[in-house]
């Protein structure tokens, strides 16, 4: 069994869980009259894979919007790193370390796949306009540090015969690959993914799977992910958060959450008799 | 057969993100420049100058500067004519003012004071886009012209109305004025062409470049992935206005000479500069040059062909010549929307694998 102790633990496989890195204090989220979060807490903790689920319209991708910095919440407080987070604009929250992919692909079609890695940098990247312009100096070297970083990347996820494809072209299981590409890149601390394995077929989504693993696992980077594929979010994650219409049903280990009864009447409905 | 990436070992990331990866292109490239700058001085006369390099090269830095801001960064504008009457009318002023200063850093100095302009237009782009920003940028280009005619100042209370480029010299030799030879009026703008598109293509392929494609291609993404849309967007029309100004102060005091602001710098000149942007290809160096040179050299060749070979009256060619160039925009458009550039991509594509089609 888990070894628990209040800051830290290792799990069955050997990793270990840190102290809380974020932390969500009843979240509340309002658009007008519908109340699309209420009233929600629960923590991430450094190192684990933390899944959010729900049915459809649960408001989980409204969550991930609120940990990234897109949508300010209208009560309660988002804590990152053991202080509160200001109200802060979504690329001040990218600089804190907090990177994400999109449900609906959001990479940049113009650019190569290099470029779409390389502006998932662009927050560590400091070197000035002239140097840019004259591309001496700074910006050169700069350039290439960074290339770099994003070769080791580009590696990682094995897509070196594509980088310097323009992304427009290419199949969506590599799209989807490209965009964990460019969050990475940023070396996030915490690493939001929004239904990565949504539309992929069964052999897409095991090499997602693989390659979500190994990033938790070798860069230590903590996740936070919203899937329906209930298979893959119970073998992948640590713990798990249940939403629905906007509500906390369940929090806990995956066994937890799969015999919780709550969970089980949100997910296959309940006679109202 | 020598057009191959195929044998060329890049060993260094330098080399691998080089703007010529070929060595073939690289070749041709350098071609061109000793072309340019050691062969065609000595043999142009006034006639090559005045109707072909001198205002292609002029349209082409306009055009890179409305390419980084609306095929790089996205945003349209329609102010060109406006930011290039800035451009011109600061040289103007320079000029007259310290006429000791050497008039190539007037001429830079125009293209900064455009940029403060620009970047003072460029704040709506903040809240809004698409074509709500074009009618914005459109106010800028009816008021600049309004303010340069209205207030006096600006034309030195010349009675005209018009500007007037004095005499100034580089190294003793006139560039600007009636004395100016035809090579003198060549080398200056060749110089601002030359270091223009290099300072272009060097922004658009850093940090700063990719922030303004990530802007152009999804601003809420960009956003999120880091890019301060604020620094984003006005470092985009800042740049973006500084070339309109140099090459709005180079058509004024080393094309033109003499300049009245409505005649030279009028909404159709924002709408020539955005066809050349649209035809030569969006988000391409490359594009602008193709762009001015299509826009540029058509109209010469109808003429050469309408007037001098055929021998047909000027009014009856000039209306032709609207119609054929209008009518081949909209071809060119149909046919090919990325314009010129991509079908340049596509040949060097075709040419890397030829003989075989795939």
């Amino acid at each position: 069994m888990n070894v628990m102790s209040p800051d830290s633990y290792v799990t069955a496989d050997g990793r270990t869980i840190g102290g809380t890195l974020m932390e969500m204090k009843n979240i509340t989220l309002r658009f007008g009259g519908v109340v699309a979060i209420k009233d929600i807490s629960f923590d991430i903790r450094e190192g684990e894979i933390r899944a959010i689920i729900g049915p459809n319209g649960a408001g989980k991708s409204s969550m991930l919007n609120v940990i990234s910095g897109f949508y300010v919440p209208s009560d309660g407080d988002v804590w990152f790193d053991g202080a509160i987070r200001p109200k802060m604009r979504p690329y001040q929250v990218a600089r804190q370390g907090i990177a994400r992919t999109f449900q609906n692909i959001a990479l940049f079609e113009g650019m190569s796949v290099l470029d779409n890695i390389m502006t998932g940098r662009l927050t560590k990247m400091k070197s000035n306009m002239l140097s840019q312009a004259i591309w001496w100096g700074k910006a050169q070297k700069e350039e290439t540090e960074h290339r770099e970083k994003v070769e080791n990347i580009i590696d990682f996820l094995e897509i070196q015969t594509i980088r310097k494809t323009p992304v427009g072209n290419l199949p969506y299981g590599l799209k989807k690959r490209v965009e964990l590409a460019r969050a990475l890149a940023a070396e996030p601390r915490l690493l939001l993914l929004d239904e990565p394995m949504a539309g992929m077929n069964v052999e897409e989504k095991e090499d997602m799977s693989r390659f979500i693993l190994d990033v938790n696992d070798e860069f230590g980077t903590t996740i936070a992910l919203i899937e329906h594929d209930m298979g893959v979010v119970m073998d992948l994650s640590d713990r798990v958060v249940v939403m629905d219409y906007g509500r906390k049903i369940g929090d806990g280990t995956p066994d937890e959450v799969r015999n919780d009864q709550k969970v089980i009447d949100a997910y296959l409905g309940v006679s109202h008799d | 057969m020598f057009y191959r990436e195929a044998g060329d070992f890049k060993t260094s990331y330098e080399d691998d993100s080089q703007t010529f990866p070929i060595k073939f292109d690289r070749l041709r490239y350098y071609a061109v420049l000793a072309v340019a700058f050691g062969i065609i001085p000595f043999i142009i006369n006034d006639y090559w100058a005045n109707a072909v390099f001198v205002p292609l090269m002029i349209y082409t830095i306009a055009a890179i500067g409305l390419n980084i801001l609306t095929g790089y960064c996205g945003q349209v504008s329609l102010g060109t004519g406006g930011f290039m009457a800035v451009g011109a009318y600061a040289s103007y002023k320079l000029m007259t003012s310290f006429p000791d200063v050497s008039i190539l850093i007037h001429i830079l100095l125009a293209g900064a004071v455009t940029a403060v302009v620009g970047v003072l237009f460029g704040l709506p782009s903040l809240r809004i886009k698409g074509f709500y920003l074009a009618v914005a940028t459109l106010a800028a280009q009816f008021f600049l012209v309004w303010l340069f005619n209205k207030v006096p100042w600006f034309y030195n209370y010349s009675a005209s109305g018009q500007i007037t480029a004095p005499e100034r010299t580089v190294l003793s030799i006139p560039v600007t004025g009636a004395n100016t030879d035809a090579w003198a009026k060549y080398m200056v703008v060749l110089l601002f062409v030359t270091g223009c598109a290099w300072l272009a293509r060097n922004l658009t392929r850093g940090s700063l470049g990719r922030s303004w494609m990530a802007i152009r291609d999804m601003d809420i993404a960009a956003e999120i992935i880091g890019v301060n849309p604020l620094k984003a967007k006005l470092s985009a029309f800042a740049i973006s206005s500084f070339f309109i100004g140099v090459s709005g102060a180079l058509f004024f005091s080393v094309y033109l000479g003499a300049a009245e602001v409505g005649e030279a710098f009028g909404i159709q000149k924002s709408f020539l500069i955005l066809f050349m942007v649209i035809i030569g290809g969006l988000g391409s160096i490359f594009g602008s040059f193709a762009g001015a040179a299509f826009m540029v050299l058509m109209p010469v060749l109808m003429k050469n062909i309408f007037v001098g070979a055929l021998g047909w009256p000027t009014d009856l060619a000039a209306h032709l010549e609207f119609m054929v160039i209008g009518g081949l925009i909209i071809v060119f458009l149909i046919l090919e929307p990325h314009g010129l550039a991509q079908l340049w991509r596509i040949a060097k594509e075709k040419l890397r694998l030829w003989p075989f089609p795939h």
